[in-house]
């Protein structure tokens, strides 16, 4: 009785592995490539996204800048790399810094001004901000796109059963899930978090207990932003530096962070690397689709969830 | 009395008839260029402020003057969208007594503006565009495509290759008119040469990350990947295709290269590709003249469309004089009549279509070791005679 049992579970099982190996005429190896690429992408969708979440979840600004600032992270690499000799690793570490920096430069002189007026004026400030950076890299360095190598210790890659993975790109898997997931604890479960999210529910309060909320608020935004600039280092070496490169993907990952739902800093997260695996996969099956796929999602799910996959009903 | 009225009647017709005839010198007392093209998009660099300078270098060389009238130039940005610049096409005409439209970049937009021109009886000077209809279902007695086309970028790059032994074709194409039309004309090129397309994807212009593209291409088991795509798409794809060790293990065809995006590219993944070219600064002393001339005021070397661009300003400035009129007829009689000659335009001569034919050059970029310059990436491999390079002309767009 138990050896037809376990020929049944064999015949069933063997089966199945043929059905496995191609869904619908699809190899499942191709499928595995994809999924894998997908991810990669959705690291970068990732970070950007968390750096939109922490910055309108905490200080309910809409940053129409972190395309931009992603786009001068990459920029900012290659020219420390050409003007200053400053290699990758370093600008991986002060990219990010110079980009933070200016960011709260920016908060503190030209969004602070205007912080307690309605939501859309952050927007076109920051969306002003954005094209005039996009204008004056244009108009300095050209539409073509500048070359970034990728680092010696990086080249090179793995040869895995169903791809080739290129080590640059499990780097960026890695290093951006790092990145992502230790932002994510520190805001949701560390002390400091808590006071984070506590000053920007009740900012006159927290001020009671003696913390500064204001300077809270602007280091919370030169985060955010830094983030982007991360995201742009990381992302010089693959994509052509270019000035338009942040507002190709700028629409995207807001679409991204609406899905998760607006403010939500682990949906934020977890909705990059799902829309990253969308994008991927519709890549594969069907190309044409792959700019809108993530906008149709976008629709769907505020049809059905408005306040977004994560997101708390308001 | 009516014999005197009559009489009067017949000279004044007489008198209107004769001066159409002779079309009266210059328009308006002055001959007006208009620059038109993309100035801060994707395609700034290949055209762009680039092709005002070349316009402005060929009416200084030009003398500022033709028949003792002055030539201006107004130029303007279309933004890469075919409203934008027919509109402006339009009010050039209409209100700003603009002769001769010239520029011209994305395929789309030229294809609006030369509409516009041709119902215009207004000539259009095509430096940068690649679609090849203007000279072929679109074709009309005003139009002048100077540079290169998708015909002469297939049957340069993508012949050899095929001939070579490079049977196995996939490409990925730019999802728009401009890498449909490179992509149909690269595979009837492959197809009549005995060779095969085993796939393709039609990646949306504008697309990021070309990994997944990469991966099809890759278990696509073709000999040549041919990149149907232009300006940052091409740059992208090829960088993503050397990343994931595409380049090891097949060959990478860019159908379309300009140097500017030769020159933003790593020499380490560029190295060894052909390109089909209209022009390269580091031809000859001829070329380099000129290109010294130009990189002198405008910082960078030139590319084809820019150095088409002045080649072709010329040629008309050269046909107004030899016409003795703005007249667009009488101009394009004048220059169809003239073989163009100078560092650009090589064994060549403008069809009654409309295309000017002349040598192309089958290029390959440098690599580092052998660059004896930031600007030296090219090693010109052959010279492809134009009648080799452009396809023959369509009856019905033989214009005499």
């Amino acid at each position: 009785m138990g050896s037809v049992k376990a020929s049944i579970a064999y015949i069933v099982l063997a089966s199945l592995g043929d059905v496995m190996a191609t869904i619908f005429g699809i190899n499942l190896f191709a499928l595995s490539g994809q999924l894998l690429v997908g991810l990669i992408n959705g690291s970068f969708y990732a970070l950007l996204s968390l750096g939109l979440a922490i910055i309108f979840g905490l200080l309910k600004i809409i940053n129409f800048a972190q395309g931009a600032m992603y786009m001068l992270g990459a920029f900012f690499a290659w020219m420390a790399l050409n003007y200053l000799g400053i290699n990758y690793w370093w600008a991986l570490i002060l990219v990010p810094l110079a980009i933070g920096l200016l960011a709260i430069l920016m908060e503190r002189f030209l969004v602070r001004p205007i912080a307690n007026e309605d939501h859309l004026y952050s927007l076109l400030l920051t969306f002003g901000i954005a094209l005039v950076l996009q204008g004056v890299f244009t108009h300095v360095y050209g539409s073509s796109g500048l070359p970034y190598q990728i680092p010696a210790e990086l080249k090179g890659g793995t040869r895995l059963p169903f791809m080739y993975l290129p080590n640059y790109r499990a780097w960026i898997i890695v290093s951006s899930l790092v990145v992502c997931f230790s932002t994510w604890w520190v805001i949701e479960k560390t002390k400091l978090g808590a006071y984070l999210r506590a000053g920007t529910e009740n900012p006159q309060l927290m001020q009671g207990f003696g913390i500064n909320v204001p300077l809270m608020t602007t280091l919370t935004f030169g985060f955010g932003v830094a983030l982007a600039g991360f995201a742009g280092v990381l992302a010089a070496p693959v994509y052509s530096v270019s000035p338009d490169m942040g507002s190709n993907i700028l629409i995207v990952v807001f679409a991204i962070v609406v899905i998760g739902g607006m403010g939500s800093i682990g949906g934020a997260i977890l909705t990059g690397l799902m829309m990253g695996v969308v994008e991927g996969l519709t890549k594969f099956l069907y190309p044409e689709a792959s700019t809108t796929v993530i906008f149709l999602f976008m629709v769907i799910v505020l049809l059905v969830k408005p306040a977004g996959l994560f997101g708390k009903e308001a | 009395m009516k014999v005197i009225k009559k009489s009067l009647l017949a000279a004044a017709m007489s008198v209107v008839a004769t001066s159409g005839v002779q079309a009266a010198g210059i328009s308006d007392d002055v001959v007006k260029i208009g620059v038109l093209a993309d100035m801060g998009g994707v395609y700034a660099d290949i055209c762009g402020q680039g092709c005002v300078t070349a316009v402005e270098m060929a009416i200084e060389d030009f003398g500022g003057t033709v028949l003792g009238k002055p030539i201006e130039m107004v130029s303007a940005d279309d933004q890469n969208k075919p409203d934008v610049g027919s509109a402006k096409v339009r009010q050039w005409i209409e209100s700003d007594n603009v002769d001769v439209v010239t520029g011209l970049v994305a395929s789309s937009v030229t294809g609006a503006a030369t509409k516009v021109l041709t119902d215009a009886k207004k000539i259009a000077l095509i430096s940068t565009s690649a679609s090849n209809a203007f000279t072929t279902k679109a074709c009309s007695p005003y139009n002048v495509h100077w540079t290169y086309n998708v015909a002469a970028l297939a049957n340069g790059t993508v012949k050899p290759m095929v001939d070579a032994g490079k049977k196995k074709w996939f490409f990925i194409t730019a999802d728009y008119a401009f890498g449909h039309a490179l992509e149909g004309i690269a595979t009837k090129v492959i197809e009549s040469s005995g060779g095969e397309v085993v796939g393709a994807v039609r990646a949306p212009l504008g697309t990021t990350d070309f990994s997944s593209y990469v991966l099809q291409a890759q278990a696509s088991g073709a000999d040549v990947v041919g990149l149907a795509n232009a300006g940052g798409d091409f740059v992208n794809s090829l960088k993503t295709a050397a990343e994931f060790g595409l380049t090891e293990t097949v060959d990478v065809a860019g159908l379309l290269v300009f140097t500017n995006n030769a020159l933003a590219l790593d020499p380490a993944i560029a190295a060894g590709m052909k390109a089909t070219s209209g022009f390269y600064w580091d031809f000859d002393d001829q070329t380099r003249e000129w290109s010294a001339r130009f990189k002198a005021r405008h910082g960078v070397i030139p590319s084809m469309g820019q150095a088409g661009q002045y080649s072709m300003t010329m040629h008309y400035l050269n046909a107004v004089k030899a016409a003795g009129t703005d007249e667009s007829d009488a101009v394009m009689k004048q220059m169809k009549m003239t073989k163009p000659d100078d560092f650009f335009a090589r064994n060549a001569t403008l069809r009654n279509d409309g295309r000017m034919v002349h040598d192309m050059l089958l290029v390959s970029i440098k690599d580092a070791a052998s660059r004896q310059s930031s600007d030296d990436i090219y090693n010109v491999e052959a010279v492809i005679p134009g009648d080799v390079a452009f396809n023959p002309m369509l009856p019905e767009c033989d214009f005499k």
